[in-house]
């Protein structure tokens, strides 16, 4: 066997073998989809692999999981969710991790010290004061409690701090010669040039919050205040074995995400790899 | 769920050249009017991030340590301080130790799958080849769906009789309600979703290894296999040494996916219960968030023996340039 012949042979095995993996991954995404559209009966009585059994598809299952969990209102919450998590995270990160990089102030390596130590800590060492307050500050059920534990972030904070240090000092002389002051600096020179860095916080902030389970079980037990994920877990009790319906309610609820990820692949991949953050 | 720094040890050389700036400016004694604005600067700056840290990390830490040491009262309202009465009681609970070795199995039996699949995959991506941006995609959608719903499906999958895995492999198994085969089937999922995410840790990690290496290992006669293991292992044991501790931790903080999976009243139940769950059964399903905390600082106590160990026999065998 020539070398040419050898080179093409690893290459068909390689791809045979990514091909294989690729099915094992997308499989269980499939086998969601074709349950979610079918009806119960269907779901345990025909061949799995038929994708029309009854002729057609059953779209009454999405609503009827939508109508008696008001899935609007979930989306609103996990939403609005992301959205106050994902700018106070960023927010904050920003500010603390340009101050970190750039700036000299008394006491620095002891507050750098307080944000290293935060991010070493097992996070469900917060979870039970964390609960109280909400419960004390009367806020269970509302934004507010959902917001708390994601509204600043140490993490995030070194992230911001090590896209502050790669950039070069030259740009900050030549700023502060044209006159302008520390706020002005950090605004229109440093900020966006980091922009890399925040949009990496940003997709992590929001996938975390996203993926959490036992924070909004917790704290928004009630079913109109929780988010997706949170009313899966209530869904499964509902709907016990009604696996059309349940598939149904995991579409609607990894649809959106899944959709953003599709769109901003390369943002996704690059952000949550580079962020060295473990979801 | 910790973000973790793989770059430690630049940072300690770091701090040493700060501290001997501000022993400089301590030195000084009076700071300029430029130096006082740019402390205050510095300090509006991390001021929110500080303050938002002590409130909602440093406080709670102090507040858990203390219930661990006392009894919640009736309802979950009032403490009363009981000593150390929560770890006498924590070392003769038997569910303790027999919930943390279901999070360790987990983690001896997931880790070296993930781990060793998503580097193979990673090593067989880093080429060019006909669809591998399609790959990287499809191999890394689980990281960005929620575990919940990730459960659920595999839930249906494992049906013992309508399940699609009983179908293709044309058996019988209980996945999910047989003790002896009820971890495997958490193991699956966990490992099905973690591989996509490391893959893509372990192929930049590659990338950053330099052609030449090969070139001149190739020119010396050894290649392929042993390339592998003297060239590759070797200058991704740092990324290697990221997965497996931030695994471990991420095994023994599991939580959501046995509890979406698995029937709570199923008999392999607690077979698969992890200690986090255990935690937040006592901490906010039974109200008794004093023994809860003891928990917690239990396992809080494990992962830093552990983080101790892994930091100490570091430099065995990771190699940093």
């Amino acid at each position: 066997m020539g070398w040419k012949a050898k080179k093409n042979l690893t290459a068909v095995v390689i791809q045979c073998i990514m091909i294989i993996g690729a099915v094992i991954m997308i499989t269980p995404f499939i086998w969601m989809l074709l349950t979610a559209v079918k009806t119960k009966s269907e779901s345990i009585s025909v061949n799995p692999f038929y994708i029309f059994p009854g002729g057609s598809w059953h779209f009454e299952n999405f609503v009827q999981v939508w109508n008696s969990y008001n899935f609007l209102i979930l989306y609103k919450n996990t939403l609005l969710m992301i959205a106050l998590r994902v700018l106070c995270a960023c927010l904050t990160a920003t500010l603390a991790g340009y101050a970190f990089a750039r700036l000299k102030f008394p006491g620095k390596n002891f507050f750098f010290a307080i944000v290293l130590v935060q991010m070493m800590v097992p996070g469900q060492i917060y979870i039970i004061p964390q609960y109280l307050m909400v419960s004390k500050l009367h806020i269970m059920n509302t934004q507010f409690a959902l917001l708390l534990p994601g509204a600043v972030t140490a993490f995030g904070t070194y992230l911001c701090k090590q896209g502050y240090q790669s950039l070069p000092a030259s740009l900050e002389e030549a700023a502060e010669l044209d006159g302008c002051n520390i706020g002005q600096r950090f605004l229109h020179v440093m900020m966006p040039l980091t922009r890399s860095s925040l949009v990496s916080l940003g997709i992590f902030t929001a996938l975390f919050a996203y993926k959490d389970l036992m924070w909004p079980m917790i704290v928004c037990p009630k079913s109109d205040a929780t988010t997706l994920t949170a009313a899966l877990s209530r869904l499964q009790g509902q709907f016990g074995n009604n696996y059309p319906q349940l598939m149904a309610g995991a579409v609607m609820a990894v649809i959106p995400m899944l959709v953003l990820y599709l769109i901003f692949q390369k943002q996704f991949v690059e952000g949550i790899a580079t962020s060295g953050g473990k979801l | 769920m910790i973000p973790n720094c793989p770059e430690g040890t630049t940072f300690r050389a770091e701090s040493n050249i700060m501290r001997k700036e501000e022993l400089l400016l301590k030195k000084k004694k009076k700071m300029t009017p430029k130096a006082k604005r740019e402390a205050i600067w510095g300090f509006v700056f991390i001021a929110p991030t500080i303050i938002g840290l002590l409130i909602l990390n440093y406080y709670p830490i102090i507040d858990t340590v203390w219930q661990s040491f006392c009894k919640t009262g009736d309802f979950g309202i009032g403490n009363t301080f009981i000593g150390l009465n929560n770890y006498i009681k924590l070392i003769h609970d038997s569910e303790v130790f027999s919930t943390l070795w279901n999070s360790f199995k987990y983690a001896i039996l997931s880790l070296p799958l993930t781990v060793s699949i998503s580097l193979v995959l990673a090593v067989l991506l880093n080429r060019k080849m006909r669809g591998r941006g399609l790959y990287r995609t499809v191999y890394f959608l689980p990281m960005v769906c929620a575990p919940a719903a990730i459960a659920m499906v595999w839930r249906w999958m494992f049906n013992q009789d309508y399940g699609l895995l009983n179908h293709i492999f044309n058996a019988k198994i209980s996945w999910v309600t047989d003790p002896t085969i009820a971890l495997i089937a958490i193991v699956i999922v966990g490992v099905w979703s973690a591989i996509g995410y490391d893959m893509i840790l372990l192929l930049g990690g590659l990338q950053d290894i330099p052609k030449d290496y090969y070139e001149a290992a190739s020119i010396d006669g050894s290649s392929g296999v042993h390339a592998f293991f003297r060239i590759t292992i070797p200058l991704l044991s740092p990324m290697l040494f990221f997965i497996i501790q931030t695994g471990i931790m991420g095994a023994l903080q599991l939580f959501d996916l046995p509890f979406m999976i698995m029937d709570q009243s199923s008999r392999a139940w607690p077979k698969v219960k992890t200690i986090t769950y255990l935690f937040y059964e006592y901490a906010f399903e039974k109200s008794n968030r004093g023994y809860g905390a003891a928990i917690i600082m239990f396992l809080i106590l494990i992962i830093s023996v552990i983080t101790f160990i892994l930091q100490k026999t570091e430099k065995k065998w990771v190699h940093y340039d």
